[in-house]
């Protein structure tokens, strides 16, 4: 028997995402795909993104022609601040990040581990100097830890590993990961699978997973709205 | 009568010796005294330290200091920014030394010694690498890194508003790391683009009061 299953494309999995993140809630987006789940907050919502340079009511992309150069966000593209948004310093910033004031940080990673663990800081290679920016800030100090990557790398090995072989940003921080196949929890009983593409088995899951899948009982399908890619 | 405005750029950087520790403020290109930078340039200081969010841009400023062999080490989170290539080659040619820092825990280093603290014990970075030869606490169970205060010769800074006194606002996210270099360096030079009258500013709304800064320079909003 052969499975086909197609796989979330980036917009599907910030939005897959996105819908977790509750009324009220105070979250910071990591550099990359975790920044696009701003745009897939389900509509009457009101959730305040956080910026590492600052800013607290991070708003959505300026309109062409109204950028203002003293406004940009952690990944250093030009940004808005919206109704209600502040301004503070670095120091005050990462208080926020370190001292489990946000509700979520969204994070991008390259492994996790079957514990939890986080690799996202560097891929050591040796011709490119290190950079760790606000990384291992942001992965000891949100209430909750979740990260969004693709569930392989591009030679479809997994990248959910039983220990992370990159040096680690923080062990021991990941709650969920969101990936383009599944949807899964990190818990003290293991990995349980709570969501997956439709067409996907646990079987097939498995083959790209290092550690062991426990199905949760009320898993589902997970299924996002169409999206240009 | 305190007027902490100098006359031009020289004057500005006046003093900056040789090997000193540099506080430079801003993120990406934005709230970054370029003018302070360029001046300290034609000063002549050299075998400089450097703390930075990240590692200079293009070949002006923190580039062209670098670029210039001016720079011995750079403390900063993040080198690999925008046209980092003056970095990357000095890097490469291991003519400069890297201490790399969590963003968050450079600005609070700052903050300690601006607050005339002997270091904090944090849980960023317990566990891996950049951990290594430091001292660890288990504070409730959990594994904590310390970290000592960082501490500034001269902080260059940039705002938007300033009075005469030297009390400051900043320009929405160009405030990023300058109010905690304020704070932290022995000598602190501003770069504004407004002199504004003394008493003209509401007090509820200044973020850096006066007493952090040592000298303005008023160059306008040219960038």
């Amino acid at each position: 028997m052969t499975t086909t299953y197609k796989p979330l494309n980036r917009d599907q999995m910030a939005w897959r995402a996105a819908q977790d993140l509750q009324e009220g809630a105070y979250v910071n987006l990591g550099i990359g795909m975790p920044t696009r789940a701003a745009s897939y907050v389900p509509d009457g919502r009101e959730v305040i993104f956080h910026s590492e340079n600052g800013i607290l009511g991070l708003g959505p992309k300026p309109e062409p022609g109204t950028e203002d150069e003293n406004l940009i966000d952690a990944g250093k593209n030009y940004t808005t601040l919206i109704k209600g948004g502040v301004f503070m310093h670095h120091a005050d910033a990462f208080l926020m990040i370190r001292g489990k004031h946000l509700d979520v940080s969204l994070l991008g990673a390259f492994e996790v581990s079957e514990a939890g663990d986080l690799a996202n800081w560097t891929t050591e290679d040796p011709s490119f100097p290190p950079g760790v920016g606000g990384a291992m800030d942001l992965a000891v100090g949100a209430k909750e830890i979740r990260v969004i990557m693709d569930h392989t790398d591009k030679n479809g090995k997994p990248r959910i590993l039983n220990k992370c072989r990159l040096p680690l940003t923080a062990p021991g921080c990941v709650k969920r990961i969101y990936t383009n196949l599944a949807v899964i929890d990190v818990t003290a009983q293991g990995l349980f699978v709570r969501e997956m593409v439709e067409g996907m088995t646990l079987e097939k899951l498995q083959e790209l997973t290092e550690p062991k899948l426990q199905l949760a009982n009320d898993w589902r399908a997970l299924t996002p709205p169409a999206m240009a890619a | 009568m305190i007027d902490k405005r100098v006359a031009g750029p020289a004057e500005a950087v006046a003093g900056v010796k040789d090997g000193a520790t540099v506080l430079v403020a801003g993120f990406g290109t934005v709230g970054i005294a370029d003018d302070l930078l360029e001046a300290l340039h034609e000063q002549g200081a050299t075998n400089l330290t450097i703390v930075h969010n990240n590692a200079g841009n293009g070949d002006v400023g923190l580039a062209r200091l670098i670029n210039s062999g001016r720079v011995a080490k750079v403390i900063c989170s993040y080198p690999r920014s925008g046209d980092y290539s003056a970095f990357l080659n000095a890097y490469r040619n291991k003519t400069l030394e890297l201490e790399l820092v969590p963003q968050g825990i450079i600005s609070e280093r700052m903050h300690a010694h601006a607050a005339g603290l002997g270091g904090f014990f944090s849980p960023v970075t317990a566990h891996t690498k950049l951990a290594e030869g430091k001292e660890t606490r288990e504070i409730d169970g959990v594994l904590h890194v310390f970290e000592k205060p960082l501490k500034g010769d001269v902080a260059l800074l940039r705002a938007m508003k300033a009075d005469r006194w030297g009390n400051l606002i900043y320009n929405q996210s160009a405030r990023n790391f300058n109010p905690i270099m304020a704070m932290a360096a022995d000598l602190s030079i501003v770069q504004v683009d407004e002199m504004v009258e003394l008493g003209s500013m509401d007090p509820e709304a200044v973020v850096t009061p006066s007493i952090f800064i040592d000298r303005i320079l008023v160059v306008g909003a040219t960038s």
